[in-house]
């Protein structure tokens, strides 16, 4: 696993180099890329970069969309913003809470899902709205929420 | 009433601004924006033309210009359209300032919550520079080249805050600098850089080609130009607009198709200012009630309480963490505000959560904790009741 890790980190520090400025970067990609950012990617990264494990974990910690803690293969973040709680959020997370049968900010047995809020994204005027990974989806009901959760293999 | 405008989304033809700044020195190109008077719209309202001004005066380089797509307030949405629909507007303003001060690389800092957004806007640069409107001698102007990089956040609401933006540029945590020094003398890695918003350099191509007085068509004195509103909540029509500077906020209540039934505005997000009825004929500016955008319109049958709850909420879990008034701060207000719910708030809470806003709004670091009383104290001398009564 580390020689893994360590060839990735050094294939990145090489397509960035490894200037402290494109830390940020090259966590977002292996964060991307392996889910979460484990003791030895903090560590590879810290070797990478000539800087210590605490830098590169304070760094890690910072940020809502890196996680420093397994978490599943789709992380689903339910906007809390007044907008979209104004527009039923809270009738989506129980509908995400029971289909999934975790509560919120837990992740399903199988590592398949993780439920988690996420504040403003942007689509106040047609809420309530919610990501699932990457992609952004507005104008839920519990119904399409959840519909749209299957549809995520 | 209202006039509606249509700058920021209008036909637009990449280069067309450019060409007619090369006849220009950047020193003139400066005294036009400042002329303008144009203001950062990101919600702070500084003077565009100043910011550029003191990074071109000083003699340090590499210099850095800086887009800032960084849109988190709650209730924002236009930079996300601008970008979706007239990214090479903004770039090409991003050209003008870089022409202005000097500046050959900069960034476009995207929010994370933006990232869909990515691949059509690296699409959009590419094309820029293979029609030689990025690169080098752009236009073929010997000697004129910038390039810029698209760099993603990761979910911080503080790095719309252009320090801590720039913390983050750097790789590091999203974290506040001390002011001054300011960007425009020590930015990205402690050199001369201009932090502008994706709204703000979206004006700057009009305003070269149709010259400053035009944009004193629009807006009041202070507040010159139009604005673009993010309009969400309790209305027919929500949505982006784009108004006067100046504009009543029952004028654009009507606009928007809001009911009789209104009862409150939120104006500039979890971090601005709570409208109520009395304040419907108050002007929406910097001088009047000032709004990087976000308008939340709220009805009779909307708890403030709950409202509050939810934008202190917000902050509690977005401040870095760094200065205690405002971490500190943040987390006080909260637990003060959940004695309501429990039965155990009275007045004298409120009194001394108020005390707490005076502290944070002098001693915060950053415009983040300098503006969180803002709501706070905007929602509960006008709905005080509501609070109290829980």
């Amino acid at each position: 696993m580390i020689e893994i890790v360590r060839d990735r980190v050094n294939e990145l520090t090489d397509k960035y180099d490894n200037k402290r400025e494109n830390l940020l970067c090259i966590l977002e990609e292996l964060g991307q890329e392996y889910g979460f950012l484990d003791e030895t990617i903090v560590n590879e990264v810290a070797r990478a970069f000539n800087i210590s494990q605490t830098e590169v974990f304070s760094v890690a910690s910072f940020y809502h969309f890196l996680n420093t803690k397994p978490i599943g293969k789709y992380v689903i973040r339910l906007c809390r913003t007044i907008t979209c709680d104004l527009a039923g959020k809270d009738k989506i997370l129980s509908a995400l809470e029971s289909e999934l049968d975790i509560k919120m900010g837990e992740t399903t047995h199988d590592k398949k899902y993780t439920l988690d809020y996420a504040n403003c994204m942007g689509m106040c005027d047609k809420g309530s709205a919610m990501m699932v990974n990457d992609d952004i989806y507005d104008q839920l009901t519990p119904s399409r929420a959840v519909e749209i959760i299957k549809s995520y293999k | 009433m209202a006039k509606k405008i249509d700058v920021v989304f209008s036909d637009f033809t990449p280069g067309s601004a450019l060409k007619k700044i090369y006849d220009m020195s950047p020193k003139e190109v400066i005294d036009l924006v400042t002329q303008s008077r144009l203001r950062g719209r990101g919600g702070a309202g500084f003077p565009t033309g100043l910011k550029w001004q003191l990074a071109a005066e000083t003699g340090i380089r590499p210099k850095y210009f800086v887009c800032n797509a960084d849109e988190g307030e709650p209730g924002t949405f236009k930079d996300k359209m601008i970008l979706e629909k007239q990214a090479a507007k903004v770039i090409e303003g991003m050209l003008i300032g870089a022409y202005a001060i000097d500046a050959s690389r900069g960034f476009i800092y995207l929010r994370g919550e933006y990232k869909y957004l990515l691949s059509s806007l690296l699409a959009k640069i590419n094309e820029l520079r293979r029609q030689n409107l990025l690169g080098d001698d752009i236009c073929q102007r010997k000697g004129f080249c910038f390039d810029l990089e698209v760099r993603l956040g990761a979910g911080a609401y503080v790095c719309g805050e252009e320090s801590a933006l720039l913390s983050s540029l750097e790789g590091r945590r999203g974290e506040a600098r001390n002011k001054p020094p300011y960007p425009a003398e020590k930015g990205y890695m402690g050199y001369p850089t201009v932090v502008n918003n994706v709204e703000t350099l979206s004006f700057v191509p009009h305003i070269i080609l149709n010259g400053p007085r035009w944009f004193h068509n629009y807006g009041t004195e202070k507040s010159a130009g139009s604005k673009l509103f993010s309009v969400s909540g309790d209305c027919k029509k929500p949505g982006i607009y784009e108004f006067e500077f100046g504009i009543k906020i029952k004028d654009l209540l009507k606009e928007v198709e809001a009911g009789e039934d209104t009862k409150a505005v939120q104006i500039g997000g979890a971090s601005g200012f709570c409208a109520s009825k009395d304040d419907f004929n108050e002007n929406i500016c910097f001088e009047g009630i000032p709004t990087g955008g976000s308008i939340i319109i709220f009805n009779e049958s909307r708890d403030m309480f709950h409202v509050l709850k939810n934008f202190v909420e917000f902050f509690q879990q977005e401040s870095c963490g760094q200065c205690t008034p405002c971490r500190e701060g943040c987390s006080r207000m909260l637990e003060g505000l959940l004695k309501f719910e429990s039965g155990k708030g009275s007045s004298k809470t409120i009194d001394d959560l108020l005390d707490l806003s005076e502290t944070m709004s002098l001693a915060s670091k950053c415009g983040f904790g300098q503006s969180v009383p803002n709501s706070f104290r905007t929602i509960v001398s006008k709905f005080k009741d509501e609070i109290i009564a829980r």
